[in-house]
């Protein structure tokens, strides 16, 4: 007999309350569906506020000086997201995103969203990596902010039901179908089920596996593996982004995000010898080449006339700056902490309170660091997650009926690598075909399916032992060590040798979070919550590790000192599907659909 | 200094104490980080919100030696005696240690409207200048960290959820009534449902919101004042009655359907 719980019942579960989720919601409701909203935090608090830039689109509304539009449109969005992600995305995909976008800003304007303005009076844009024109919508920044607020309260303005801090740790399943989900208030650590016609998942991405990540506590593949342990098919589980400037010091701020914004105004790389490494030209990689300052001078004038002269190499893409960080700290040349110099000092106090004003204060309060005096020292810290959930392109259906996921937690759109900016509009293009997907689908059920109590005694026993345990290990230890594992072998360079040392070392790992032992008892306990984490955690590991290891070529995000060159012939055609088998995971490498012919010819026209 | 002596309420409504812990410091220590110390290392079942640590989602409020702060923000070295003192937000019941129930909070934010556009700007986009904007942008710069509404003494040392909304909903309310395209006359609520008149602008919400928005002088007095020259100015009521100027021509607020939404409390 399982304790008491209470049950709740909606048309539509959405399980997640960042943008994809809270947008989910409000299609949903507007469907018609009763909705319910599960929130792992308090409302508001997702990862989406941690997003900086802006949300891509291409609107295009800028004009150069001369007052000609930028000749931006979908199409060019297109053969940027595609290159971006070394055609490794899902066309179709890439195709319904870059069109639905725009449509999807204007929405959250009319929403409430305040974005900065251009002289004539539309929402301003702003060049990003990878964007051929500027298409970047923003609010200074502090776009996720705006974007989660907005939808926030549209949501709550729509009505739904808000359950706050519960974490769910397992889907019903009924004939093959998701019925609902179970899992515990984080406050009174009592149980819950909630019954549903259709579940959307929107449970973001997955860091908190490594030591140095921009991921939240919430970051631990929790969403992910539910969907996993139900039988969905994952997709491109090795690419995992690396953002090139995360702190490494002072160790307050380990993995905080420093945004592109530092070296777009002027900021220079260094190492411990004070050059400028990214004019090394070994760092520059072929497709690039020529289209970059080859000299200082010319990075400098390129701050005042961005006309005449090219963007310094500090700004290449995020891959390629990662990269050329771990190599100098290789090569011996980094920093007394590991790292890199990240400094802007030369832009003088004024320039930097004005231009970067968020990023002082918050050096200023956080880290106890005047960045107009001293440099920062920074490394790649994990970043994006682009693998998740293999969903289709117009619905967001996972391949378990009932089950749809939108977000950082589903995969294709991005490929091997996502442009920043292109996160916050997935999550509204696909958090509303999500809603509305999983509407239709809910309207077709008549009844809620029949739960299990099977299943969830099952789960109830896992969560639990821990608590009632005599002898066990600690998880925040298994954590560590998970940690530093894949920091080191997981991370930005990869090899056999490397990656089969961590697949052994989470083998074993797993092995000892059989027996778990946490102290205190139910309310509240974050000691408690660890346990299911680690273990969750731990599997994603494990998927990740066995991908990278497969992927036997440099694609994007997955660099292979081993295999250090792109295999089109074979890879380039070819996505890793991993799925459960039992107890073990069985991966299947699986052919892509070619471009059809309408798109093949936007990169002819675009050149 | 090498070792901070931190000092944390344990508890539960029923019972608790404050607990004193060491911890070992290092470059550039928050608060937060203490009290990660302390979870991993000394007491696992510690309980405490945050999310972003980086001052950024507005999870990690308490009160750190019987200030409102946020923990990510609050450096170990302001506090050069090397102790410190942790407690939970105390206008908000309690959980469990630096935790609180702060759902009322999103029970008041749901009874808000979203934005309502203006007839001829619905459906299309907005035509904005720059300057019309800052204003409410400045608003929307809001974490709902709640430290505002902890320390606002209407709700702190008054108790009156039951009348006032709280400094944090009348920054919500002043970005809404302030916005150039949004439409619902909301000027009775601010005064009916809000309760702006309950504020007597001592300004404390404004010294601790870490967004540094100007609540009261940019964000509540203004409110007051609209409320006063709609409902109380003599000289604009006669104008009105004579016609000269025109009442609001915004849509009356319940004419948009109230959706419900529930909130819903573990407890
Ligand atoms: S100014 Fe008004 S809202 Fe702010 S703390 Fe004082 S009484 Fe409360
Ligand atoms: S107004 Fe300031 S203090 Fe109040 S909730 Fe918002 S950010 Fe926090
Ligand atoms: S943890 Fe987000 S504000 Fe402190």
């Amino acid at each position: 007999m399982v304790e008491p719980y209470d049950i709740f019942e909606y048309d539509v579960l959405i399980v997640g309350a960042g943008g994809a989720g809270l947008r989910a919601a409000i299609s949903a409701k507007e469907a018609g569906c009763s909705v319910g909203v599960i929130c792992k935090s308090l409302l508001g608090k997702a990862h989406t506020v941690m997003a900086e830039g802006g949300v891509a689109a291409a609107l295009a509304n800028m004009s150069s000086p001369d007052g000609a539009k930028e000749p931006d449109g979908w199409e060019v969005h297109f053969v940027d997201t595609m290159k971006g992600g070394a055609f490794l995305n899902n066309w179709r995909t890439v195709e319904i995103f870059t069109k639905e976008a725009p449509e999807r800003v204007l929405e959250l304007e009319q929403y409430g969203a305040v974005f900065d303005r251009t002289p004539e009076g539309a929402i301003a844009q702003r060049p990003f990596g990878g964007h051929k024109y500027r298409r970047l919508n923003h609010v200074g920044d502090r776009t996720g902010l705006e974007l989660i607020r907005t939808l926030q309260d549209k949501a709550v303005g729509t009505g739904m039901n808000v359950h706050m801090e519960v974490t769910l740790t397992k889907l019903l399943l009924n004939d093959g179908r998701v019925v609902g989900a179970f899992g515990y208030y984080r406050e009174t650590g009592k149980l819950v089920v909630f019954k549903a016609k259709a579940v959307v998942l929107a449970t973001g991405g997955w860091g908190r596996m490594y030591r140095f990540t921009s991921n939240s506590w919430e970051g631990t593949g929790d969403g992910l593996m539910m969907a996993y342990e139900a039988g969905a098919e994952l997709l491109d589980m090795e690419m995992i982004q690396f953002h090139p400037t995360g702190m490494i010091w002072p160790p307050s701020m380990r993995g905080i995000l420093v945004t592109e914004g530092v070296r777009g105004e002027g900021g220079f790389l260094k190492n411990k010898n004070g050059e400028r490494f990214m004019f090394n030209e070994d760092y520059t990689p072929a497709l690039y080449k020529g289209q970059f300052a080859e000299e200082p001078e010319e990075g400098l004038r390129w701050l005042e006339d961005k006309k005449n002269n090219r963007r310094p190499p500090e700004l290449l893409p995020r891959d390629v700056v990662s990269r050329a960080v771990y190599r100098e700290v290789q090569a011996g040349r980094g920093c007394e902490h590991g790292g890199v110099y990240l400094d802007v000092t030369h832009r003088g106090a004024g320039y930097i309170l004005k231009k970067l004003p968020s990023m002082h204060e918050q050096f200023h309060a956080l880290g106890n660091l005047d960045i107009t005096k001293e440099p920062m020292e920074v490394y790649p810290t994990v970043h994006y997650t682009m693998g998740g959930v293999r969903v289709s392109p117009e619905e967001c259906a996972t391949t378990v009926p009932g089950l749809y996921a939108a977000g950082e937690v589903a995969a294709g759109l991005h490929g091997a690598n996502r442009l920043g900016g292109n996160s916050l509009s997935d999550i509204m293009v696909f958090g509303k075909r999500a809603g509305d997907a999983a509407a239709a689908f809910a309207k077709t059920q008549n009844s809620h399916g029949t739960i299990d109590e099977s299943q969830i005694e099952t789960e109830l026993n896992t969560l639990l032992d821990p608590l009632t345990a005599t002898e066990g290990e600690n998880p925040y230890a298994i954590h560590q060590e998970l940690q530093e594992e894949m920091q080191k072998n997981c991370m930005i360079a990869k090899t056999e040798e490397g990656l089969t040392h961590c697949l052994e070392t989470i083998i074993s790992l797993q092995g000892r979070a059989k027996r778990l032992k946490m102290s205190g008892g139910r309310i509240f306990n974050p000691g408690w919550h660890a346990a299911r984490d680690v273990r969750f955690m731990l599997r994603t590991s494990e998927v990740i590790t066995r991908c990278a290891l497969l992927r036997k070529e440099s694609r994007g995000a997955q660099w292979r000192i081993d295999y250090d060159h792109l295999d089109n012939e074979y890879w380039g055609k070819h996505n890793l599907i991993s799925q459960k088998d039992g107890d073990a995971v069985k991966i299947e490498a699986r052919l892509l659909d070619p471009l059809p012919p309408h798109l093949k010819v936007l990169f002819e026209e675009t050149k | 200094m090498e070792k901070v002596t931190i000092k944390v309420f344990r508890g539960t409504p029923e019972e608790g104490e404050i607990s004193t812990y060491e911890t070992p410091t290092f470059p550039g220590m928050v608060v937060l980080d203490a009290i990660h110390y302390i979870q991993q290392n000394l007491e696992p079942s510690l309980a405490c919100r945050w999310n972003c640590k980086a001052a950024k989602c507005g999870s990690c409020s308490a009160e750190v030696n019987g200030h409102p702060k946020l923990m990510c923000k609050s450096s170990i070295e302001e506090y050069p005696s090397g102790e410190i003192t942790v407690t939970p937000l105390k206008t908000f019941p309690l959980v469990k240690d630096l935790v609180t129930d702060v759902s009322w909070n999103y029970r008041v934010s749901s009874r808000i409207p979203p934005l309502v556009p203006k007839p001829d700007a619905a459906g299309k986009p907005f035509n904005m200048q720059q300057i019309d904007v800052e204003r409410v942008q400045e608003f929307r710069k809001c974490i709902e960290c709640f430290l505002c509404q902890d320390v606002c003494h209407i709700l702190r040392e008054h108790d009156r959820t039951d009348a006032f909304y709280g400094p944090r909903q009348m920054v919500k309310l002043a970005s809404l009534d302030m916005h150039p395209m949004d439409n619902l006359d909301r000027k009775e609520s601010i005064k009916n449902d809000g309760g702006v008149g309950y504020c007597n602008i001592t300004k404390c919400c404004t010294e601790v919101c870490p967004e540094h928005i100007h609540i009261t002088d940019n964000a509540i007095i203004p409110l007051k004042e609209r409320i006063a020259d709609e409902y109380y100015d003599p000289i604009q009521g006669l104008l009105r009655k004579i016609g000269i100027i025109k009442r609001t021509t915004k849509q009356p607020f319940d004419s948009v359907p109230n959706e419900q939404t529930t909130v819903h409390s573990a407890r």
